[in-house]
């Protein structure tokens, strides 16, 4: 292999050696977005209002006006997101380290899990037993927990009841080891927040975003297509928009993984 | 006795449809005292302050007394019919479409005698008939004879439907069936004979409590409508805009803020993204294609009400933004209702104190019921109402108003 690594990773992407993944759902008006209890301020849905078409308004040409929340589809949590991270340099989104936006992952699959109980919660035990087969979670990788969440629609993809949302996610001690003896760089879920829907009922309240945001990691939420990626090796590259003193922001995210034929 | 109005049929799809057509409208400024009138359902007349003879038609001065003191006042409307006159031909198109046409001349119990249109059971001189005053599908003042005691299938009368927008045998839309009135009022239209009712949802995947009793409803459907999306309401249009005869706006967005908090601004623009400009987009998706079938049968399009806040006639700081956004929502309605007369489509706004419901529960009684704001809606549809008020919070506003609008203004501050 020749010494530039660009180069050599160039060639893999033109020869297919190196597949790129889209993680990310489209954004559109009727993707649900977190709903707060109505008297809180509410997170904006995805609108889009034609500027012109080809017409009166514009001749020649196309485009359109856009309005949504910060935390609108598939999106990016920054460590200002919560209050635990409040105080932490750099901790928007237009301050994030850009080295920060690509790194490794780990794909944790719970979908057998998640489909039997909506309220499954990922644990220290199914994080040993990944390490286990696939060795020790490296520093400064993504976890991604696989659900397949991300292939149900509407109502089942909400999963709104009477007391709430009911979709899977972290418990605390799990949290705490991957943030605090994994050192991950971030946590990311296919369903509407990197928390369980019950996760305000858990102690500390919504475990993942106290612990990630509070030692400066971040949150992927909404991703998709995480049943394409193998347990170890996707290189994640994930880069909000740069908004001045930004909580968060939809993002395009792009999963690099290597063909095994090709080896 | 009248002819009971037949369930139209279906469309000859090779007919042409017609082109609404107005009555004639040119009123002087004195005449629209009569329009105030009829606007509100209500039968009022010029009275002498100084010798109280009541006087029409509306004059600076009282024939009787020369005294410029007259004001327009609520009148009894009993009255006996002297004369008939059924026109059969006249030059004017929008009557040539609907003769025979009857008119009358009726001496009021009070004095003044007036020409007026005539239900067809109203008999010959000498019987006994009330008035009323109402609007005709260009929106000016017209007087109207019912004969006393009331006969069959009266309100079927052909000269009467076209002052009214009877909900009987027409498709309605309510646009946000998560509305607290959305149940009552699909039950009322049913009761009233409407065909079909659509009923707009928003965020299909939110759950919302109401969903089984508006799908028990039978004529019901359920269908995609988000205010605050561009897109879906153009969509809605697209599929069932040719079919909607009466458009009920039952959008609201009730979120208490004080006009200092850090968020207010954020629930100012929440409530006018999804009320004021939800009625513009609404208007710009549904308004050409209602105004266009004004004359599509005897039962097209007809009527748009928009429910609205009586706040919005004057703000109630407790509700500022709720209040500011029904204000825009009711100019807008104002504008509404010079674009779509051209088809003849009558826009109705109805105004309520709070409502009984969740949002307003720190405000004390008198609230409405939300079923008491549906029957008011339907009722004011069947007699051609244009500002319907609804509850004793809206009435008294609305009498306040009239008298001094600076004393509504300074008492809701208190
Ligand atoms: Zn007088």
């Amino acid at each position: 292999m020749s010494g530039n690594i660009l180069d050599a990773f160039a060639r893999a992407l033109a020869s297919g050696a190196v597949r790129v993944i889209d993680l990310t759902h489209t954004l559109s008006p009727d993707f649900p977005v977190i709903v707060m209890p109505p008297e809180l301020g509410q997170s904006a849905p995805f609108r889009m209002e034609r500027i012109s078409r080809y017409d009166a308004s514009g001749p020649a040409w196309y485009w359109n006006n856009l309005s949504f929340g910060e935390h609108t589809g598939t999106h990016f949590d920054a460590p200002v997101h919560w209050y635990t991270g409040r105080d932490l340099p750099l901790n928007t989104v237009d301050t994030l380290p850009p080295a920060d936006m690509i790194a490794p992952a780990c794909v944790i699959d719970c979908s057998a899990e998640a489909e039997r109980d909506a309220d499954f919660l990922l644990t220290v035990a199914e994080v040993t037993a990944w390490e286990e087969k696939h060795g020790r979670i490296p520093a400064q990788s993504w976890v991604l927990l696989r659900t397949d969440w991300s292939k149900k629609r509407a109502a089942a993809y909400a999963n709104l009841r009477a007391d709430g949302a009911h979709t899977p996610g972290p418990d605390a001690a799990v949290m705490r080891l991957l943030v605090e003896e994994r050192g991950i760089i971030g946590f990311g879920t296919e369903t509407i927040g990197t928390d369980a829907g019950q996760a305000g009922h858990f102690s500390p309240p919504y475990p993942a975003h106290h612990y990630l945001h509070g030692a400066g990691r971040y949150g992927l939420q909404c991703l998709t297509n995480l049943d394409q990626l193998p347990p170890t090796g996707a290189m994640i590259v994930a880069a909000p928009l740069k908004i001045q003193n930004g909580s968060g922001s939809p993002l395009r995210v792009l999963a690099l993984v290597q063909e095994r034929s090709t080896g | 006795m009248t002819e009971p109005l037949a369930k139209p049929k279906r469309k000859n799809p090779l007919a042409r449809m017609r082109q609404p057509l107005l009555p004639p409208s040119a009123r002087s400024r004195k005449a629209h005292e009569l329009t105030l009138a009829a606007a509100s359902g209500r039968f009022m007349l010029q009275c002498c302050s100084e010798c109280g003879q009541y006087t029409y038609p509306p004059r600076e001065a009282c024939p009787n007394c020369l005294s410029s003191d007259l004001r327009l006042q609520d009148t009894p409307t009993g009255g006996v019919l002297l004369s008939e006159t059924r026109i059969d031909v006249t030059s004017d198109p929008y009557y040539r479409e609907h003769t025979p046409w009857r008119t009358g001349l009726v001496r009021l119990d009070c004095g003044p005698s007036i020409v007026t249109h005539l239900r067809g059971d109203c008999g010959g001189p000498g019987n006994r008939v009330v008035l009323s005053l109402q609007l005709d599908r260009g929106g000016q003042a017209v007087f109207f004879a019912k004969p006393i005691p009331e006969t069959p299938n009266m309100e079927d009368d052909l000269q009467w439907l076209e002052l009214t927008a009877d909900p009987k045998h027409r498709r309605v839309l309510i646009t946000d069936g998560r509305s607290p009135v959305a149940v009552a009022l699909a039950q009322a239209l049913k009761k009233a004979g409407a065909t079909k009712i659509f009923i707009g949802v928003s965020d299909r995947w939110k759950p919302f409590n109401e969903q089984k009793s508006l799908e028990s409803i039978d004529g019901i459907e359920l269908v995609d409508l988000d205010l605050t999306n561009e897109r879906s309401v153009q969509e809605l249009a697209m599929d069932i805009g040719a079919k909607v005869e009466i458009l009920i706006n039952t959008a609201d967005h009730v979120r208490p803020a004080h006009l200092f908090d850090a968020g207010a601004a954020n629930t100012a623009r929440d409530s006018i993204d999804y009320m004021v400009m939800g009625l513009m987009r609404l208007a710009q998706a549904f308004g050409p294609v209602m105004r266009s079938r004004g004359a599509d049968g005897p039962t097209g399009a007809v009527a748009w009400v928009n429910v609205l806040s009586v706040h919005g006639l004057s703000n109630a700081p407790q509700f500022g933004v709720h209040s500011a956004a029904h204000a825009a929502c009711l100019s807008l309605s104002q504008w509404l209702r010079t674009e779509l007369r051209p088809g003849g489509i009558r826009v109705i706004n109805a105004f309520s104190g709070p409502l009984d419901t969740e949002w307003f529960q720190t405000v004390p009684p008198p609230k409405v019921a939300p079923k008491a704001l549906a029957d008011a809606i339907v009722d004011g549809l069947k007699c051609g109402i244009e500002d319907i008020y609804v509850g004793d919070v809206a009435k008294d506003i609305e009498a306040r108003l009239f008298d001094n609008p600076k004393a509504v203004e300074r008492e809701a501050g208190q």
